[in-house]
C-alpha cells in the first residue's frame, strides 16, 4: 500500500526533472551496457576457442618431447617412427594412433605458389582426428608405405592454386618434387592460429625424405571414450619415460586445454567484467549526487510530509525508491542497448560476442543494489531532518 | 509496538492515563522550556516556562510580536519539535512517551496543520494534496480519493478537485491546505498566521471557515500577531519573551 504509493511519487518525482532525471541515468546505462558488451566479448572469446579445441576431434592425447608449457623452450625432437611402432604397441589399437611431421614449404601450380603448412602423417589420421574429406580419399598404408608422393590439400589452398577446377589427380610442385593430388579436405577453420585449411597433408615418410630428417614432431592419440583420457595418458608417458631415461615427454590432452584456456579466458571475463564495474560505480556516484541535490531541493516537501504524519522510515522508503527506480530503470536501458550492441559486434565483426544470462541478471542485480548502496546515504538524510527546520527553509 | 498504539490511540490511553472528570484537554503544558544553540555556540531560551491548558473544542489565538517564542510554542504543541524540559500531554499523552515515530502518528491523527504559506505541493492536484495525510495511515488510495473529495466539498472547493496549487487563487489555496488539516478527522487544528499572506476577503473568507469547523467541535488554535484576527478567538494567550503575559 504504502510501497505503491511510494513509488508512483517516485515516478513522478523522475517525470517532473526529466533532463535529470535521464542524465543520471545515462551513467548508469554506460556502465551497465559496458558490462553486457564486454562479458559477451569475453565470453564469446571463450566459446570460439572451446569450439576450436573440440573441432580437433575428440579424446585426442598429443604427445611432444619436452616440456609443454609458457616459457619452456622448444626441444629438438628425438622421436622417431620406431617410436610410434612402440606406442601402438602400448595403445593397443594401432589405428588410434598416429604422427605429424611438420614443416613449412611453398607450393606450386604452374606461376602459383602458395606457402602452405606441409604435415607428414599416415592412414590413421582420420581415426585419431576430426578431419572430414569434400573430395578424393585419405592418405593409404600403402601410400605411406611405399612414399608415394601424394598430397590431400586443405580448402584453402586448392581454392588458392586450383580455383574452381577439380584439383584430383593433378599436380602440384613441393620443393622441385611433384605430388598428386588425391584428396581435398573440407573448410574447418583454424586452431590456436594454426590455419588448417591452408595444411597440405602427405605420407610422413615422403615428408621425411622431402625434410632430409628421420626425426618427428609428434605422436597422437586417440581414446576411446573421455573417461580413458587420463589412463591412456599416463601409460604414454610412462612407457616413453622408460625407453627413454632422464628425458621429459608431454602429453597434452583436450581436457587440459580447454581448462588452461577457460581459466585464462574466464579471468580476462573477469577483468573486462570488472573494468566495466567501475564505470558502473561512477554511474552509481552521480545517482548519490543527483539524491543530494533533490533532497536538498525537497526539504520544504520533506518537512510538510513529517508534518502530516510521515515517519523517518516512509521518507527513506521514497528516496530509497526514487534512487533505486533510477539505477533499474538505466539497468534495463543499458541491458537492452548492451544486448542490441553486442549483437550488432557480432553481425559487423569479427569479434565473437556471447550473451549471457548471468551477466544480464549480475547487471541488473548490480544496479538495483547501486540505487540502494548509492540511494541510502541521501535517503537517510532526508529522513533525518527535522520538520520545523525543514518547513522554515526557502 | 507498545508505544505505537498508545500513539495511533490517544482516546484509549487518554483513559489509561486516568483523568478524572473523562475526557483529557486537547493540550496540557506545565513548565515547557525550549533552548537553541546558535551556530556561533550562544544558547537562546525560546521559552522560559509555559503552563497552559487548552480544552476540547476550544478556540484560542496565541498573539506575540515576533521572537516571542509563539512559533515555537506551536511547534512544541504541534508535536513537530520536543520541550528542552518541561511536560506536554497532547489529548492525555504525554509526548514524551513517544519516539519519532509516535510522534509522527499523533501528529498524523489528532492534529491538523494550516501555514501561513499554504504549503502545498506544487504540481500536485488539490485532491491528492488533500489526501497527502491518507497516504501515511495506510488508507486505501479509493477511500483516499473519496475522504479528499469530502473534505473539498466541505471547504467549498468541490468544483476544483483536479486543479494545481498554480491555478488557483490563494484563499483556495488555503482553504485546499485547510482540507488537507481536516481531511483525517484531527481533535485539533494548529493554524500558523493563517491569513497573514491573504488580502482581507479571503481572509475574512479563511477565518469564517476555521470558526465554522469549531462549531463543528474541533478545537482551534490560532498563531498570529495580528490583533484583529486575534480577537476572532474567544480566548487570547499573549506570549512574551517566552512566557505566557496573560491568558484572556
Amino acid at each position: 500500500m504504502r510501497t505503491a504509493e511510494a513509488l508512483r511519487m517516485a515516478v513522478e518525482a523522475l517525470r517532473v526533472n526529466r533532463l535529470r532525471s535521464m542524465l543520471t541515468m545515462l551513467g548508469v546505462i554506460i556502465g551497465v551496457l559496458s558490462v553486457v558488451i564486454l562479458v559477451a566479448i569475453g565470453t564469446g572469446a571463450k566459446n570460439a576457442v572451446e569450439k576450436e579445441i573440440a573441432g580437433l576431434g575428440s579424446n585426442i592425447i598429443l604427445v611432444v618431447p619436452g616440456q609443454v608449457g609458457l616459457g619452456a623452450a622448444p626441444t629438438q625432437s628425438r622421436l622417431d617412427l620406431s617410436d610410434v611402432a612402440y606406442v601402438r604397441r602400448v595403445v593397443g589399437d594401432p589405428s588410434k594412433v598416429t604422427v605429424a611431421v611438420n614443416s613449412g614449404e611453398p607450393v606450386r601450380v604452374g606461376r602459383v605458389e602458395v606457402f602452405a603448412t606441409l604435415t607428414g602423417t599416415d592412414e590413421n589420421m582420420p581415426h585419431v582426428f576430426d578431419r572430414p574429406l569434400r573430395r578424393g580419399r585419405y592418405l593409404s598404408e600403402t601410400d605411406v608405405d611405399t612414399r608415394r608422393r601424394v598430397v590431400i590439400l586443405g580448402s584453402e589452398v586448392a581454392a588458392k592454386l586450383f580455383g574452381d577446377v577439380d584439383p584430383i589427380g593433378r599436380q602440384v610442385t613441393i620443393a622441385g618434387v611433384r605430388f598428386r593430388v588425391i584428396g581435398v579436405y573440407e573448410t574447418v577453420g583454424s586452431t590456436f592460429g594454426v590455419a588448417r585449411d591452408q595444411e597440405v597433408h602427405l605420407p610422413v615418410t615422403t615428408a621425411q625424405r622431402l625434410i632430409g630428417l628421420p626425426r618427428i614432431n609428434g605422436i597422437a592419440v586417440g581414446a576411446s571414450g573421455p573417461d580413458e583420457i587420463e589412463p591412456l595418458r599416463r601409460r604414454v608417458v610412462a612407457a616413453l619415460d622408460a625407453r627413454y631415461p632422464g628425458e621429459t615427454f608431454s602429453a597434452v590432452t583436450q581436457t587440459q586445454l580447454l581448462g588452461t584456456i577457460g581459466t585464462v579466458l574466464g579471468m580476462l571475463t573477469g577483468v573486462l567484467a570488472a573494468i566495466a564495474g567501475i564505470s558502473l560505480l561512477v554511474g552509481g556516484v552521480g545517482v548519490s549526487n543527483i539524491m543530494l541535490v533533490s533532497v536538498r531541493e525537497r526539504t520544504k516537501e520533506i518537512g510538510l510530509r513529517k508534518a502530516l504524519g510521515a515517519r523517518g522510515r516512509d521518507i527513506l522508503g521514497q528516496f530509497l525508491i526514487e534512487a533505486v527506480l533510477l539505477t533499474t530503470i538505466g539497468g534495463v536501458i543499458g541491458i537492452l542497448t548492451g544486448v542490441g550492441g553486442a549483437l550488432l559486434i557480432q553481425a559487423v565483426s569479427p569479434v565473437p560476442a556471447s550473451i549471457t544470462w548471468w551477466s544480464i541478471a549480475l547487471a541488473f542485480g548490480v544496479s538495483a543494489a547501486v540505487g540502494v548502496f548509492f540511494g541510502v546515504a541521501p535517503a537517510r538524510r532526508a529522513a533525518r531532518l527535522d520538520p520545523v527546520v525543514a518547513l522554515r527553509t526557502d | 509496538m507498545s508505544r505505537d498504539e498508545r500513539a495511533d490511540g490517544p482516546a484509549t490511553s487518554a483513559t489509561a492515563s486516568g483523568t478524572a472528570y473523562g475526557t483529557p484537554p486537547a493540550f496540557e503544558a506545565v513548565g515547557l522550556t525550549r533552548s537553541y544553540r546558535l551556530d556561533g555556540g550562544v544558547l537562546v531560551d525560546a521559552l522560559r516556562g509555559v503552563s497552559l491548558r487548552i480544552g476540547q473544542g476550544e478556540f484560542a489565538a496565541i498573539v506575540g510580536p515576533s521572537g516571542s517564542g509563539k512559533s515555537t510554542l506551536m511547534h512544541l504543541l504541534g508535536c513537530l519539535d520536543r520541550p528542552t524540559s518541561g511536560t506536554l500531554r497532547v489529548n492525555g499523552v504525554d509526548v514524551a512517551t513517544l519516539d519519532d515515530a509516535g510522534l509522527a502518528g499523533l501528529r498524523n491523527r489528532t492534529i491538523g496543520f494550516v501555514f501561513q504559506s499554504f504549503h502545498l505541493l506544487a504540481r500536485t492536484s488539490a485532491l491528492d494534496n488533500v489526501a497527502l495525510p491518507l497516504v501515511y495511515r495506510g488508507v486505501s488510495r479509493a477511500e483516499r480519493r473519496e475522504r479528499a473529495r469530502a473534505a473539498l466539498e466541505a471547504v467549498g472547493l468541490g468544483h476544483r478537485l483536479t486543479h494545481r496549487p498554480s491555478q488557483m487563487s490563494g484563499g483556495e489555496q488555503q482553504r485546499v491546505a485547510i482540507a488537507r488539516a481536516l481531511v483525517g478527522d484531527p481533535r485539533v487544528l494548529l493554524a500558523d498566521e493563517p491569513t497573514g499572506n491573504l488580502d482581507t476577503r479571503n481572509g475574512e473568507e479563511v477565518m469564517g471557515l476555521l470558526e465554522r469547523l469549531n462549531e463543528g467541535g474541533v478545537a482551534v488554535v490560532l498563531v498570529t500577531h495580528d490583533a484583529e484576527v486575534a480577537a476572532r478567538g474567544r480566548r487570547q494567550i499573549h506570549v512574551r519573551d517566552g512566557r505566557i503575559e496573560r491568558d484572556t
